[in-house]
């Protein structure tokens, strides 16, 4: 359990290392960024397929999916 | 001199003139009703076949078929504060056969080997652009022959000054699972004529199963061709976390239905990063680590590198790795010993690893596709494997119509 912790405290430190490396991005300099296919979220088309991962795996979440309730899934 | 002046007087005509502009803007803001705005269609198809049948303790077909519909409309309005509000009715059915399910009874004579999920939503944001920040209520039901849910959220979101945002989730599912047990464990008599469905047994009966979520997430742009977001969910589930049909033979031969824990923990974290690489390439990656209470710690990298061939067409490849531990509570089929305490010989518990690769395209030209109200057409198409030798295909189809 305490290696999970410091794996999980191990991606919340590179994310914001990550995250604090960023340069400010004015409005017109985003066309890139506001692109559809640079969003953040998972697709509508892969809806489905979240879906059956989180009834043949025993992991789920943390991709805006299920996490365990609303179905006979793991 | 006389330039100058002229210049000067111009300037402040302009200002004046942009002033004025703003001036009528806010005046003439009218606040707008709801008004459709999207319709979103996915159909996806689903086919897998396998040899690890929960229903008969870890042997047996899993072959299974799904096909899943889902309709989702999309109303926005602005209210009298220019607070955007959107509400999103949603509508799922899916239709599937398992093989499986036909060995509840355990001659492999039980008639219900189909089954058909509904599932409708309803989600109403509420955002302020002005102020970066947004709130939102979710309520959720699922019904399908052994299991119904309800399902509420409630969530919060506000942008940072440094083009970050925060967002956190909260939502909570009560399911009922339906006690149908392996037909050697019901009453005699509660198989009428060699088959089951709900004439020959009306009454089941239930269990309850909660689970409650909480999401939180931090997106942020890093530079104008990179962003990342970072998602935690916190989940608690406690109830019948089993099911009741799933069964476990022991070394001594006898069988049970398999017993879990009621409670159970879960931890993943997830991490996305999306980079615009040159003016057409664009790289998709995530990663989750996950643990739980249960002993299973996971880890998933996906990438996906959709490729833009038009401003308006793309196609995209992608590529999956997952792999697992198993539950502490795990066991194949007749190796369980009749003295633990929880036992199951359900694969999505063991330990494995998983390949899913494919590829999908996208099409949405700004006019809408030969000029109609069709904006977006995505197809995907991916290949599943197990190494518990469960292989799967999934083709996906989504319209969005504007």
């Amino acid at each position: 359990m305490k290696k999970s912790i410091f794996l999980s405290g191990g991606i919340a430190v590179l994310a914001c290392m990550v995250m604090s490396a960023c340069t400010s991005v004015k409005e017109y300099q985003k066309s890139r960024i506001n692109d559809s296919e640079m969003s953040l979220s998972s697709r509508k088309v892969e809806k489905n397929e979240l879906n059956f991962q989180s009834y043949r795996e025993g992991a789920a979440g943390a991709n805006g999916g299920k996490t365990g309730g609303g179905c006979g899934c793991n | 001199m006389r330039k100058i002046c002229l210049t000067v007087v111009g300037m402040y005509f302009m200002l004046l003139h942009a002033f004025s502009q703003v001036t009528k803007d806010t005046a003439t803001f009218k606040p707008r009703k709801l008004q459709l705005d999207e319709v979103n269609l996915v159909s996806s198809y689903y086919t897998q076949q396998g040899d690890h049948s929960a229903i008969q303790g870890g042997i047996g077909s899993e072959k299974v078929t799904d096909l899943a519909n889902g309709l989702e409309l999309r109303w926005v309005g602005w209210d009298a504060h220019q607070r955007k509000n959107t509400l999103t009715a949603g509508l799922g059915i899916d239709i599937h056969t398992a093989a499986s399910q036909a060995y509840i009874s355990k001659t492999g004579a039980s008639q219900r080997t189909d089954g058909t999920r509904i599932y409708p939503s309803l989600d109403w944001t509420r955002e302020n652009e002005k102020k970066g920040t947004s709130f939102s209520l979710g309520a959720y039901y699922s019904n399908e022959f052994n299991y119904q849910s309800i399902g509420v959220s409630a969530g919060a979101t506000k942008k940072t000054k440094h083009n970050g945002e925060f967002g956190l989730k909260l939502s909570g599912y009560f399911d009922r699972v339906k006690l149908i047990f392996p037909s050697e464990f019901e009453p005699a008599g509660s198989y009428g004529g060699g088959g089951r469905d709900e004439e020959d047994h009306p009454d089941y009966g239930s269990s309850p199963r909660q689970t409650y979520t909480a999401s939180f997430s931090f997106s942020q742009v890093i530079n104008s061709r990179l962003q990342a977001s970072f998602l935690l969910d916190l989940v608690q589930q406690h109830g019948y976390l089993g099911l009741p049909f799933h069964r476990v033979y022991f070394t001594d031969g006898n069988d049970a239905v398999e017993n879990l824990p009621s409670n159970r923990f879960k931890l993943p974290v997830g991490l996305r990063l999306n980079y615009f690489l040159g003016d057409k390439v664009i790289l998709r990656s995530y990663y989750r680590y996950y643990q739980d209470s249960w002993g299973v710690r996971s880890h998933t990298a996906s990438l996906e590198v959709p490729v833009k061939l038009t401003p308006f067409f793309s196609v995209s490849p992608f590529y999956r790795f997952y792999t697992q531990t198993a539950a502490n509570y795990f066991a194949p089929y007749a190796q369980h010993a009749a003295t633990d305490t929880y036992y199951t010989s359900n694969y999505a518990l063991s330990a494995f690893s998983s390949n899913f690769f494919g590829a999908g395209i996208r099409l949405a030209p700004p006019k809408g596709i030969f000029g109609t109200h069709l904006s977006a057409l995505e197809l995907r198409y991916g290949h599943y494997t197990q190494t518990t030798d469960l292989v799967s295909d999934v083709i996906s189809l989504h319209l969005q119509f504007k």
